[in-house]
């Protein structure tokens, strides 16, 4: 560029993923046979939970003393009608299973996005302005990390009484440190780099240096983050409910039937068995997705 | 060195002074303490309370008071008890620390050498194998992980007790969930770190010598690989006493976490400050303690 041209200089910015990456990427994920078993059944796990008055075969909520402890199926006397069994008040357990994936998945991804802002503005802040600001957000991780999550979790939560909004903010609030770490390594690494630099020297004002050319290039790192932060606040519920301190509401969740079935582990174990099989199958379903994400994603890898 | 020890030592105690003011939010985060504590009392009695405890006081006086009072080691009444909240916990802590030890031993004794193999035989069906694990414990709820322990071990094959506490034999299941929950991901740091050094200049250089395979391994390639390892462990301890809370209501064990859960549940809030607060306390010593291991191991830093 010649000294004392009046054209507006332009700045070439690599967006995080151009259209070329995009469909290699997808090849990439599409050839993996793990992921797109993971893909195939969180697409049931969602599809069942929207579903959910359509595909349940009962109301979760109907009792029925008569067939109480009916066992699976498979097993001598089960019914065909209740495929994986009754609980101690005869409901059906498959159909608790199928609406209690909605409150798991509507925990999980709103906690994640609570998480997300939260961590990845303080990330942000951290690595673009460096210095006191810098020192700060780091001793506020280095606190949070100093307590078990869970922990911190379940004596919030009781302190603000349970409900579907407070588990949802809880578990976002003690959840947000791996995003501020994440962004904030991968900014520091980028405000050295020559096209940062140019739209440093050009002026460009602070602001736009964050929202245009440092946040968009962490967005790879940040949606492999996610989906795994999704299991582990799917993972967090499940406990938080098993413990006691549910969500509030009359749906059932996975974690309150695996409490209910432990009561009962010696008489009825296909209590316990189903609903952790259906935690176990989502989570593991986010994990591959997540985990080839993250090598798709990942322009140094193959 | 020096100044290096020094710097730890402030952050520990700028550390601790942010984890006791989380666990001062516990019972100030809903606005009306009093209200927590005594939920159905006619007004004239949270009035008298909120007088007595200090309540209608500005926060940060209030703050101030309860970083001295837990500097004395009080933390109040417990209000289910009605005994001082500290020694109750106390109490209960080797149960908590004993299962956690355990978890962490056997968590290590497992994820070291499969770790190590699966590093070395890279792409081979046993390392496939391993991830494929790694990926399935990583999945499970710990709690249900200790119910299907439960359900093949003490229901069905009669073994082992369902739960309690008092016998070794009690021990084994609460500690085998509990490490379930840890050795994946061990596993897997002790994997990549290994395939990180294993093929760096100087292990390449000592098989080029006609060093041993086994011996390139264990000596050269192993001790590098430690060194993350040292600081990945003590962030697990965090993990494993938060693992640990659930494990020991499974099996109804005697420890901290059940103690927590309880006064949860009865809104016992002095107990559930000083449980958080004293966990929290060993989680921030423990890496405290990992940290100074980590600059003495630390040749690179030792030196200087």
């Amino acid at each position: 560029m010649s000294v004392g041209t009046l054209a507006p200089p332009t700045v070439a910015v690599p967006s995080a993923l151009s259209d070329i990456d995009r469909s290699r990427a997808w090849r990439k994920f599409a050839r993996n046979p793990a992921a797109i078993a993971g893909a195939l059944i969180l697409l049931i796990v969602i599809g069942a939970a929207v579903a959910a008055p359509y595909v349940a075969p009962h109301d979760p909520a109907r009792q029925s003393l008569i067939r109480r402890f009916t066992p699976p199926l498979w097993v001598q006397g089960g019914n065909a009608g209740y495929p994986l069994g009754t609980d101690q008040v005869g409901r059906d357990i498959l159909s608790r299973i199928i609406y209690g994936a909605r409150i798991s998945l509507v925990v999980g991804i709103s906690a994640v996005v609570v998480s997300l802002v939260v961590g990845v503005t303080l990330g942000l802040l951290s690595g673009f302005l460096r210095g006191r600001v810098d020192a700060v957000i780091m001793t506020i991780v280095d606190v949070t990390l100093s307590f078990p999550q869970l922990l911190l979790a379940l004596a919030f939560v009781a302190a603000l009484g349970p409900s579907l909004g407070t588990i949802i903010v809880v578990l976002g609030l003690t959840g947000w440190e791996r995003y501020t770490r994440v962004v904030r390594a991968e900014v520091l690494a980028l405000r050295e780099k020559d096209f940062v630099e140019a739209a440093r020297a050009m002026g460009a004002s602070p602001t736009r240096m964050v929202l245009r050319h440092l946040l968009p290039n962490t967005f790879s790192s940040i949606i492999v983050m996610s989906t795994l932060q999704v299991a582990q606040a799917i993972l967090q519920e499940a406990a938080l409910s098993f413990l006691g301190v549910g969500t509030g509401s009359a749906h059932p969740t996975w974690g309150q039937m695996i409490a209910l079935g432990r009561d009962f582990v010696s008489v009825a174990w296909w209590l316990a068995t189903f609903p952790g099989l259906a935690i176990l199958l989502t989570v593991l379903a986010i994990n591959l997705v997540g985990d080839r994400l993250r090598d798709a994603l990942d322009p140094r890898v193959g | 060195m020096l100044t290096l020890v020094a710097r730890r030592v402030i952050r520990l105690a700028v550390v601790l002074a942010g984890v006791s003011l989380v666990t001062f939010a516990i019972l100030h985060v809903s606005g009306d303490p009093v209200s927590l504590m005594m939920p159905e009392a006619p007004e004239a009695d949270r009035a008298a309370l909120r007088q007595s405890m200090g309540f209608n006081k500005p926060l940060p006086v209030q703050f101030g008071r309860f970083v001295a009072s837990i500097a004395r080691g009080d933390f109040g009444q417990s209000f289910f008890h009605r005994e001082p909240a500290l020694p109750l916990v106390l109490e209960r802590m080797p149960v908590t620390l004993l299962l956690t030890v355990l978890a962490m031993g056997l968590s290590l004794l497992v994820a070291v050498p499969i770790g190590i193999l699966s590093a070395v035989r890279r792409n081979s069906v046993f390392d496939h194998g391993t991830t494929l694990v790694v990926f399935l414990g990583t999945s499970m709820p710990v709690f249900w992980t200790g119910i299907m322990l439960m359900l093949l071990f003490a229901v069905h094959l009669r073994l082992l007790p369902v739960s309690g506490w008092g016998s070794w034999a009690a021990l084994v299941l609460p500690a085998l969930t509990l490490a379930s929950a840890s050795t994946p991901l061990l596993l897997r740091i002790v994997r990549s770190s290994m395939l990180e050094v294993i093929n760096l200049d100087y292990v390449r250089t000592a098989r080029a010598k006609g060093v041993s395979e086994w011996l390139v391994i264990c000596h050269h390639a192993l001790v590098n690989a430690a060194l993350p390892l040292v600081t990945v462990a003590g962030l697990q301890f965090g993990l494993l006493l938060g693992g640990a809370v659930v494990t020991e209501t499974v099996f109804a064990v005697p420890g901290v976490g059940r103690l927590i859960v309880g006064a949860i549940r009865q809104l016992d809030f002095p107990i559930v400050q000083a449980g958080v607060f004293l966990l929290a306390l060993i989680v921030v010593l423990v890496n405290f303690a990992v940290d100074m291991l980590y600059l003495y191991l630390n040749p690179q830093i030792r030196v200087r």
